[in-house]
């Protein structure tokens, strides 16, 4: 038919109804007699309700309903439940306290959940949300993850405020390897938490039909089964079946919506309290404090060489921050996704860490975009970065002799990498980058009076979240595959359901790519459904880039089940043997002769079965299946970033960003460049200007609005320098290794080696806004005098 | 207290009985229904709720609806043909991949519509200074840059 769909830089499906305002976002969701709530928040970080009064907002106009902790408990409403249980150095269970809906008895951060007013009109139940009257006796908080295990216990169950201590690796041997080491460098920093903003804010929409005793949930959800799932078996005990979880058009989600949240059940269940559908939707003061942060780690991280260069051992201490409740996936973030990350691209054999997560009086912290391998790839770039330095070694040379060659590559700390080509990546971006180029520049950058610097990034990530079997047994309490569904229509036209959710990666249109290029059809004749569970058959959602990995296999085998039962419809039509049918570019033919039937007649045959294989074949062409991958896979890639930095006014420009990445095959460019531009501007944004503060002495979020918390803006970036090389995925149909989260992993660590190369010191803290870098040059030139 | 405010919406009279602190956002999505307007913060930092006032663009979560007394308001809705065909801005966004999400499409359309007016062949810079009142967590404004740019050229200086 017409040229290759895979590969091809495509046009967006989705975005005809994006640029004319016909997308439709959960809050653009409205049904009849639909009521609004507000929930009272706690303004204490840690306190003890003595009292709620409530019968002052009720009397205001337009209030429906008021809930409190104590409805919640009185109709046996469960608590969030946590999706992966950690086991501690020692054996035991992760500490996993109850986490209510509505706050029972204490508030744990500012922002907690302590009633809900219902209302006819949303200004009525905001009106009357000041009207709830709540008695608090204050108790001290804890902001700081590295001060939290003396502080006051938050939860009963955990008086030293630890959820775990988690180690992965052999300490022993790495200790005695540090001990015969040439040189060790030495880091200690702050990975800072971070706020993840998607631009549309959360928003649920629960609705209860009384008619068919079933419930509703429109909902901004990367993940309506799980949501589905987590709601009915463990919060709400309703039947599966009786519930209905809609994510239509989701405005970004970057890990801030995979989870169950309080504010999704209690208008579900509200719903049915007051037999009217129910929406709630955050602003975005509320979205600061209550969806779920990400990063926050506290880390001394070292790495021991010998006089060549050789990485001998890695040795990392981090203590993470969980926040005051556990979130759905808090507990695997900074230990499944973050340690087994350690060995980066290199041949590191020996590697330690330890987690000691704890909680705190602030938001629950969770995944938000790269989810524990920014993290990692943080320490583990810093570390060479600096070693190269110390050592006087080329930054990119002393990678090089370090560089895993061999595959499949094990690694001291669990993965086993199936293939990669990390020379390829980094000759690439030093050639794309001009790294030849760079002392003019910098010479260009001191004429004009500017400091200039260079950093790399190497990174590698764990994506293709997960073969079931092996996250189970590291404590994943939910399986991690992905289903799809092919629905061919009798006139030939196919509609695919899948378990994957779109929230601006553009599945409808690649995932079209892979399905009208294995089918051969055009293009137009395939559409995509996804984020709703009344749908679609199954699924687990979108996170860490798994959705072409998994969700575009679990397609590729509906496809191939499609093909094979098509064969057999056209083998009986064409009065051939089923083993002479070749399927190719929408035709299937008998080898070496000129029968053909195509696609679309045989799709009309199976649904209008006059001439039919009854005997041996149902009817219709619909095909289901569900795909767990064989491993995870493992995109990397070097990125390079040049800053100047303004002496005078402590501003750092990003004057260059250079990325080449290894995402295996590539279905749509296009889309995939999307990704990394803004996963690296996510990346800037956490080393320039990100980072979110809470006051110490009281808990209270200091950086709560757009004007407080420095999201990168148009003029913050560069025009992006990207290109990719391919070392196809080695276990999955479509070779693809998915591209989602790369930018944010890299970035951070290229843009601060960069960075302190520029101003010549071995660290600087995240986010370098211009105030710190100008406080450090500061003490820098008195220094000097 | 209600007031009766009244205009134009997408080139149709429109009017109600609003309250006096009901923001034009609020008056344009909840009453008019027109959910392409979008509200991405409270504190006019975002930019998503763009639309043209009298031709201009300006944040409809800064003023109350009954500021926009008489005024000419064109929201997301009235940016493409009658017949559906897509303006060359919003064809611009198309084509150069200038969107993901969705979300702050809208109100980047909207500012980059009025800023095309009067910069018909924009360099990089001007675009990322023009979007100083706009904010994307999806794309890095690589290609949004790249579809303004692409815009404002196919538009020729007129709307």
């Amino acid at each position: 038919m017409n040229a290759p769909l895979i590969g091809a830089r495509v046009q967006r499906k989705e975005d005809y109804r994006f640029l004319t305002g016909a997308g439709q976002y959960t809050d653009d969701v409205t049904m009849p007699n639909q009521a609004y709530a507000a929930f009272v928040r706690s303004p204490h970080a840690h306190a003890v309700i003595k009292k709620i009064s409530i019968d002052k907002a009720l009397k205001a106009p337009g209030v429906v309903k008021i809930f409190v902790g104590q409805d919640l408990a009185d109709a046996k409403v469960g608590g969030l439940p946590c999706g992966w249980l950690i086991t501690d150095v020692k054996g035991q269970p992760m500490k996993e306290p109850p986490h209510p809906c509505l706050a029972q008895g204490k508030v744990r951060y500012v922002g907690d959940h302590v009633a809900v007013v219902i209302a006819e009109t949303l200004d009525q139940a905001q009106d009357a949300a000041e009207l709830v009257k709540v008695d608090y006796e204050e108790l001290s908080a804890v902001t700081d993850a590295a001060k939290a295990r003396k502080a006051k216990p938050i939860h009963d169950i955990a008086p030293d405020n630890t959820c775990y201590v988690w180690a992965l690796g052999d300490k022993a041997a790495v200790d005695a390897a540090f001990s015969k080491a040439n040189h060790v460098t030495k880091l200690e920093f702050v990975n800072n938490r971070l706020i993840p903003n998607a631009i549309e804010p959360r928003s649920a929409l629960g609705s209860f039909s009384r008619a068919d005793d079933a419930y509703t949930l429109y909902v901004a959800s990367q993940n309506p089964h799980v949501e589905r799932l987590l709601m009915t078996a463990f919060v709400l005990g309703l039947p599966e079946h009786k519930v209905r979880v809609v994510a239509p058009d989701v405005g970004g989600g970057f890990g801030s919506k995979i989870y169950l949240y309080a504010e999704d059940v209690v208008v579900t269940w509200a719903s049915k309290q007051i037999n009217r559908p129910v929406k709630w939707t955050s602003d975005r003061s509320e979205a600061f404090l209550s969806d779920a942060h990400g990063r926050d780690h506290v880390t001394i991280a070292e790495l021991a060489l010998d006089k060549d260069g050789k990485f001998l051992a890695m040795r990392v201490k981090t203590t993470a921050n969980m926040g005051a409740y556990l979130s759905t996936f808090a507990s695997c973030i900074p230990t499944i996704l973050y340690a087994t990350l350690l060995a980066g691209q290199y041949t590191t054999p020996l590697i330690h860490c330890e987690v000691t997560a704890v909680f705190t009086n602030t938001t629950p912290v969770d995944a938000y975009r790269g989810a524990g391998r920014p993290e990692a790839t943080y320490v583990v770039e810093r570390l060479v970065e600096t070693a190269a330095r110390e050592m006087k070694i080329d930054p990119a040379e002393l990678r090089r002799r370090n560089f895993i060659r061999n595959f499949p590559y094990q690694t001291p700390v669990a993965l086993q990498y199936d293939t990669g080509n990390y020379d390829a990546t980094l000759d690439a971006v030093l050639k794309l980058g001009d790294v030849s180029g760079y002392s003019k520049r910098k010479e260009d950058s001191s004429k004009r009076g500017k400091l200039r610097g260079i950093g790399y990034a190497a990174y590698i990530e764990a994506c293709g979240i997960a073969p079931s079997a092996v996250a189970g047994s590291l404590g994943a309490r939910a399986g991690l595959f992905e289903a799809g569904e092919v629905r061919v229509h009798p006139t030939g036209t196919v509609t695919v359901f899948t378990g994957s959710h779109s929230h601006g990666q553009g599945h409808e249109t690649t995932f079209a790519q892979v399905v009208a290029d294995r089918l051969g059809l055009p293009i137009d004749n395939v559409s995509i459904v996804h984020g709703d569970t009344s749908k679609v058959l199954f699924g687990m959602g979108t996170y860490g880039s798994r959705s072409i990995a998994v969700g575009g296999t679990a397609i590729v085998k509906a496809l191939d089940k499609i093909i094979a039962k098509g064969k057999k419809i056209a083998a009986h039509l064409l009065e051939a043997s089923e083993a002479d049918v070749e399927y190719d570019k929408g035709e299937f033919r008998v080898a070496g002769t000129d029968k053909k039937k195509m696609f679309g007649e045989v799709a009309f045959a199976a649904y209008v079965p006059h001439n039919y294989p009854h005997d041996k074949l149902e009817p219709g062409l619909n095909e289901n299946a569900f795909y767990d991958p064989a491993n995870f896979t493992f995109p990397a890639g070097t990125y390079v970033c040049e800053v100047e930095v303004d002496r005078d006014t402590g501003a750092v420009t990003i004057d260059r960003f250079t990325a080449v990445d290894d995402f295996g095959k590539i279905i749509n460019p296009m889309i995939v460049e999307g990704q990394v531009h803004g996963g690296i501007t996510q990346g800037i944004g956490q080393a320039l200007t990100e980072g979110c503060r809470y006051d110490a002495s009281n808990g209270q979020l200091v950086t709560g609005s757009f004007m407080d918390y420095c999201m990168p803006r148009a003029g913050d970036v560069p025009m992006f320098k990207i290109d990719t090389r391919e070392t196809p995925c080695t276990h999955n149909p479509l070779g693809v290794k998915g591209c989602g989260e790369a930018g944010a992993i890299g970035a951070p660590a290229a843009v601060m080696n960069a960075l302190t190369d520029a101003l010549g010191v071995k660290d600087i803290a995240m986010p370098a806004t211009p105030q710190t870098v100008w406080k450090h040059l500061q003490e820098k030139s008195h220094a000097r005098v | 207290m209600t007031l009766k405010v009244s205009m134009k919406v997408n080139g149709k009279p429109v009017s109600a009985d609003v309250e006096a602190r009901t923001l034009l956002v609020t008056y344009i999505r909840e009453n008019l229904r027109l959910t392409g307007t979008h509200v991405g913060c409270d504190t006019a930092q975002c930019g998503a709720c763009t639309v043209l006032m009298n031709g201009r663009a300006i944040k409809s979560c800064s003023i109350v609806a009954m500021q926009a007394e008489g005024a000419d308001i064109m929201t997301i809705e009235g940016v493409a043909k009658p017949d559906g065909t897509l303006h060359p801005m919003q064809a611009a966004f198309k084509e150069n991949h200038g969107l993901q999400c969705g979300f702050c499409t809208p109100g980047m359309v909207m500012n980059a519509l009025d800023f095309a007016k009067s910069h018909p062949n924009p360099s990089e810079q001007e675009v990322r200074e023009a979007l100083e009142g706009n904010l994307c967590r999806c794309t890095g404004y690589h290609n949004i840059v790249k579809s303004i740019i692409a815009g404002a050229k196919a538009m020729g200086g007129k709307l």
